[in-house]
């Protein structure tokens, strides 16, 4: 800390005493002497400066060439690898990186070694004359006196009421770019159809999956059954429905009241969206028992019904009550029995409207 | 005041600063670095010598994996874990581990084929698991299309989709898997090393494994065709190459453009 | 343009062919007023000055490689099976939006370098924009009269971001589709209004059908529309004021000093465009951008490790990353009368970009209000010459990096070797206390450099040449300066804090005091530029001129 910060000149040279004026300020020298350049003076050196531009020009004639015989010469077609398209595309850019760089470098050059390298001093202006300004104020003045607009409230409170309320159906009309949200996102395929429970099926082939397939320390990447077959909004029902299916040693769940028949013999299924913003989580460790969201690194805990341990998260995952139906295969019992994924305005209600 | 501001003056303080700022940079790093867990798992399963294998374990491995491969509190048992992780862990460098640490690293193995194979053979002795896979699956002539779909639903999220290798909880991190063989990819799906989880024949077939195999292979023979690939890292590296590539050689010429010709 | 004039137009006669072709395009549109006024226009030359033109020119080349790829893309999200030569993808169930950018990728001559350039040129531009509104705020060109410049340039760097966005959308592969997921997320966590926003965006659920046409609509024809119209205001703007100037001998606020338009200036201005252009292109050719091959069409179930956003909108990832969800027992998600509020998301989203670009905009008048300064300026500072300034700008800097580098945590962790979660940590302090210690340590280092030059004005330039006097004392001997040089070092204002002044009740208003609080913060650590007194003194002061004792230092290291 020095001592000028108290701005006190006594104890600095370096803090100015009040009110110094020009005199003791150093006077502006002006433009130093302009100093000429070896090719102003030497004949020979602006001839050498001239071939150089000349050749960084005939650089960029060379470029557009190779971009040419890139283009026309090798073949895409039928059996042409990737190498094939690496080397077109490095030439490609090279030639295009030539014949620019050759014209600009070149202008550049030409600029800086011959043409007149004086700087000059131009005068500023006023953005506006005094004149001007008066004038204009009085314009304006006299437009507004001529509206009458002050004398007349009721005209100026109208039209002031009119021009807030027309842009309306501006905003309006943009009514129709989505549906209504409704309850859509507090559902998902897992429902029981017609009293028939889905079946958890492999991502990406739907092919179902057997409780025994289940080994301990396996993770299985699960899609509703039935998905893959549907014609309209695969993805969107996908983008709730995908579900993280994962066995463990049975003694480590401790099941909250009321999920104690959610899992079967260790094996659990939890949403894979994300309930901070909605990235899958996807990061399965298997000896931690922890899963991780790759985006943002939310971190959640299996052995404690998926509780978020770490990071931005701040609802455990929600989990999808499974059994194994008489042949043995995994199916969901009923949907999640609360909206999957990121939260938003409307959630609790869906919550609570999905439990009673 | 006065006194500090002459010893900053001191010659030795700059040596004194420069100590100061090494010493805290290096303690901060030490902090950073210390992390929690550690440990690796490993599996069974094999044929002949298993006799050698026994006196290599024994020698080797049994400090932290127990007598008989019962486990101790520094390893986990390796009874039942199969002949293809021993392959996988021996055959990577990673097991015997170098120290305690959030995860075992890849290293030059330390035991040639025969000793791995000897090693492989005991622990499949002791109880069955999975075994080395055969040749046919390792042949990397599988459908690399439907290799890549598995491999971006099951594996993409730790090793990166171009398996450029991601990052775990505490230190742990997904390996990149660029010059990794193809046994050893399928030994890792089959016995789930570490923290990976275990991809069992009954998650993905064993056609699956080596079309996986094949998409692996495939993209990273092919490179990309856009060039360098800047460790396929994704937008942070572009964004870093951009400010610092781009733009440093762009200022570059804006400084031969405004400077004065001699 | 009466009949008369028109025939007396023949009066001069241009003499040499391209004099004829001016006066004819001149007697048909008018220019020569335009051309008189531009023709020999002054601009000054440096090299902090050109980013303005690399963003320009960067979005040229933008406008001219985007027009090419909208020949071949088809923003559709129909599902379709991919056919085209990329083997590992072969057969795969995609979007048409992904297939046809695979098809400008692999099967169309030049397509993939387009691309390339494209990508290059976007991240470019918005990053020579950030380094030219770096230089205009820490020289203080935003001052009067360029303020309202200053704002149209902050609206151009939210277009710019605009921009990149919605086209880092456009081809519809995983990663971009979990970029728009998150974005989902985060317009979700919107109170009242946030899932129909979302269901208006997305056409219904997300994904839907529909958005990537939509962002295709805003990219390719408002967003665009509206850059470009910034442009003309903000280049009109720079011609209106006239372009700044550093200081320097023969420099002031009443002059501008530089090279002339035609022809100098234009040729380097000019010539700059293919020296841009040609870097971009260099880029293209070697490096690959956004390999939308190795990420896969998009996908609600996978995802990569390493999912980021392009840079320009990291910190507002990193600040999502940052923020706990849980601190103890207490969640930031909670429900208020029935309805849920998603602090998590809505904070870290909302809150450092909010207070980024709205202490952006306002800064040219918070400045002027504390430093009570109405005077037009057209004369830079250099940055060490307003210290509290600079200071203030590199720590907003050094907090826009935290959350920077917070949005690759997860490479920092893999690359380092250390735990993802303590470097998670370590970035939530730095938030806090990175831009305080950056903001003290700007300002010590400014003012060391302004003590240093006043050192240098006073005693001269050191030049490692060691000599014995005759009593046996060795100094080093210092150069003196050129008045010029010198002048350089000097020719600065040195503002003293302003105290509270009454207004005209006679009352000091408590706005009042906190502007004077302000202004002794502002100006209250200062160094003074030396005088010719001082110089006088300093010269006088030993036999031997130019020669700095030890005394001296002393009294300057207070």
């Amino acid at each position: 800390m020095g001592n000028h910060s108290d701005g006190s000149p006594n104890h600095s040279g370096t803090v100015a005493t009040a009110g110094q004026n020009e005199v003791e300020k150093f006077q502006d020298p002006g433009l130093p002497p302009h100093r000429l350049r070896l090719a102003d003076t030497d004949p020979k050196a602006a001839k050498r400066a001239e071939r150089q531009v000349a050749v960084l020009f005939g650089t960029s004639v060379v470029g557009t060439l190779i971009f040419l015989v890139a283009y026309f010469a090798i073949d895409l077609g039928e059996g042409a690898g990737i190498a094939t398209i690496r080397l077109q595309n490095a030439l490609l850019g090279l030639g295009t990186a030539f014949a620019m760089l050759g014209i600009g470098t070149g202008i550049v050059h030409w600029a800086k070694a011959l043409m007149p390298d004086h700087e000059v001093s131009e005068e500023r202006h006023a953005i506006r004359t005094e004149e001007d300004r008066q004038a204009a104020v009085r314009i304006v003045d006299d437009i507004v006196e001529e509206t009458g607009i002050k004398r007349r409230p009721l005209i100026r409170n109208t039209l002031l009421g009119a021009v807030a309320l027309a842009p309306l159906p501006a905003i309006a009309v943009f009514g129709d770019l989505g549906p209504r949200p409704d309850k859509k996102l507090a559902h998902t395929m897992w429902a029981p159809e017609e009293g028939k429970l889905k079946r958890l099926t492999r991502d990406p082939d739907g092919t179902p999956i057997k409780a025994s397939d289940v080994t301990l320390g396996s993770a299985f990447h699960v899609i509703p059954e039935g998905l893959n077959e549907l014609h309209e909004g695969k993805l969107n029902e996908k983008a709730k429905a995908v579900v993280l299916l994962m066995r463990l040693d049975p003694a480590s769940l401790k099941p909250s009241a009321g999920r104690e028949d959610w899992s079967y013999n260790g094996i659990v299924a939890y949403s894979k969206i994300c309930t901070h913003v909605g990235c899958p989580v996807a990061l399965y460790e298997q000896q931690t028992h922890h899963l991780l969201c790759p985006c943002h690194q939310s971190t959640f805990d299996l052995t404690q019904e998926c509780k978020v341990i770490f990071g931005p998260a701040s609802r455990p995952l929600p989990q999808l009550p499974i059994a194994v139906d008489n042949e043995g295969y995994l199916v969901a019992t009923s949907d999640f029995k609360e909206p999957v994924g990121p939260s938003y305005w409307e959630r609790d209600e869906h919550e609570r409207s999905i439990n009673s | 005041m006065k006194a500090l501001s002459q010893k900053r003056r001191h010659p030795l303080a700059v040596i004194a600063l420069l100590l100061m700022g090494l010493l805290v940079t290096g303690g901060l790093y030490a902090v950073a670095t210390t992390v929690n867990e550690a440990k690796a798992s490993t599996t069974s399963y094999s044929a002949s010598d298993t006799a050698e294998g026994e006196k290599l374990f024994e020698a080797n491995c049994a400090t932290c994996h127990g007598m008989g491969a019962s486990g101790t509190q520094d390893g986990p048992s390796l009874v039942g874990v199969g002949a293809a992780a021993v392959d996988f862990q021996v055959g990577t460098g990673r097991m015997p581990m170098q120290m305690n640490g959030p995860q075992a690293y890849k290293k030059p193995a330390q035991f040639n084929e025969e000793q791995t194979h000897q090693l492989s053979g005991y622990v499949a002795s002791l109880g069955a698991g999975p075994a080395i896979p055969e040749e046919h699956l390792l042949d990397e002539k599988g459908d690399a299309a439907a290799g890549g779909e598995l491999f971006r639903v099951n594996c993409a999220m730790c090793h990166n989709a171009a398996a450029a290798g991601g990052a775990l909880t505490r230190g742990k991190f997904a390996p990149a898997l660029a010059d990794v063989s193809g046994k050893h990819i399928y030994e890792a799906m089959v016995t789930g090393p570490q923290n990976m989880p275990v991809f069992s024949d009954a998650n993905v077939s064993p056609e699956g494994k080596r079309d996986i195999i094949t998409f692996l292979k495939q993209i990273e023979s092919n490179g990309s065709p856009g060039g360098a690939d800047l460790g396929s890292l994704g937008p942070v590296a572009e964004g870093l190459f951009v400010w610092i590539a781009g733009l440093g050689v762009i200022i570059g010429f804006t400084i031969w453009l405004t400077s004065r010709t001699s | 343009m009466s009949a008369a004039s028109t025939a007396e137009a023949p009066a001069f006669v241009a003499k040499t062919k391209t004099g004829r072709i001016t006066d004819f395009v001149d007697a048909r549109v008018g220019g020569s007023g335009i051309l008189r006024e531009f023709g020999r226009k002054v601009f000054p030359d440096h090299w902090s000055f050109m980013f303005g033109e690399v963003a320009l020119y960067s979005f040229v080349i933008l406008l001219l490689s985007g027009t090419f790829l909208t020949f071949f893309f088809d923003p559709s999200m129909a599902e379709t099976h991919y056919a085209g030569s990329y083997v590992p993808l072969k057969n795969v169930e995609m979007s048409v939006a992904y297939s046809s950018s695979l098809n400008i990728s692999f099967d169309i001559r030049g397509g993939l370098f387009m691309r390339q350039v494209h990508h290059w040129a976007a991240l470019l531009f918005v990053a020579s924009i950030a380094v030219h509104m770096l230089r205009v705020f820490f020289t203080g060109a935003f001052r009067k009269p360029r303020e309202m410049n200053w704002v149209v340039g902050s609206v151009l760097l939210i277009l710019a971001m605009a921009a990149g966005f919605t086209g880092y959308s456009l081809p519809d592969d995983l990663l971009s589709g979990n970029g728009l997921r998150i974005i989902d997320g985060v317009i979700k966590s919107i109170p009242v209004v946030g899932t129909y926003i979302s269901f208006f965006l997305f056409g219904g659920e997300f994904p839907g059908t529909a958005v990537i046409g939509r962002l295709y609509m805003l990219h390719i024809l408002l967003v665009p529309a509206l850059i470009l119209l910034m442009i003309v205001l903000h280049l009109f703007m720079v011609v209106v004021h006239k372009h700044t100037q550093y200081p320097g001998p023969g420099r002031n606020d009443g002059n501008v000093v530089g090279y002339p338009l035609g022809p100098v200036y234009a040729a380097k201005a000019g010539g700059f465009f293919f020296i841009v252009f040609g870097v971009i292109a260099l880029m293209a050719a070697f490096f690959t951008i956004n390999p939308i091959w190795n990420y896969g069409p998009y996908d609600p179930s996978p995802v990569s490790a390493g999912t980021q956003p392009d840079w320009y909108i990291g910190f507002v990832d990193g600040a999502l990353r940052l923020m706990p969800g849980v601190i103890g027992d207490f969640h930031f998600e909670y429900v208020v009368f029935g309805y849920t509020l998603t602090l998590n998301v809505l904070l870290p989203a909302l809150v450092p970009a909010g207070i980024l670009f709205t202490v952006m905009f306002m800064y040219p008048w918070i400045e002027a209000w504390v430093t009570k300064d109405t005077r037009e300026h057209h004369v830079l500072d250099r940055p060490r010459n307003a210290p509290t300034r600079t200071a203030i700008g590199v720590a907003g800097f050094v907090w826009y990096c935290v959350m920077w580098a917070a949005a690759g945590s997860d490479l920092i962790a893999t690359h380092f070797h250390v735990s993802l979660n303590d470097v998670t940590y370590w970035l939530r302090a730095l938030f806090f206390i990175g831009p305080v210690i950056a903001f003290v340590v700007a300002k010590r280092v400014a003012l060391a450099l302004q003590r240093k030059d006043r050192e240098i004005a006073l005693h001269g330039r050191e030049t490692g040449r060691i000599v014995r006097l005759p009593h046996g004392e060795f100094i080093e001997v210092h150069a003196p300066l050129d008045e010029y040089k010198r002048y350089k070092l000097v020719g600065f204002e040195s503002p003293a804090p302003l105290p509270a002044v009454p207004n005209e009740h006679g009352i000091v208003t408590r706005k009042e005091k906190r502007r004077a609080f302000l202004s002794k913060w502002f100006f209250e650590d200062r160094v003074a530029p030396a005088t010719p007194a001082e110089l006088e003194a300093a010269h006088g002061h030993h036999g031997h001129p130019a020669v700095g004792s030890a005394e001296e230092n002393k009294s300057l290291s207070h």
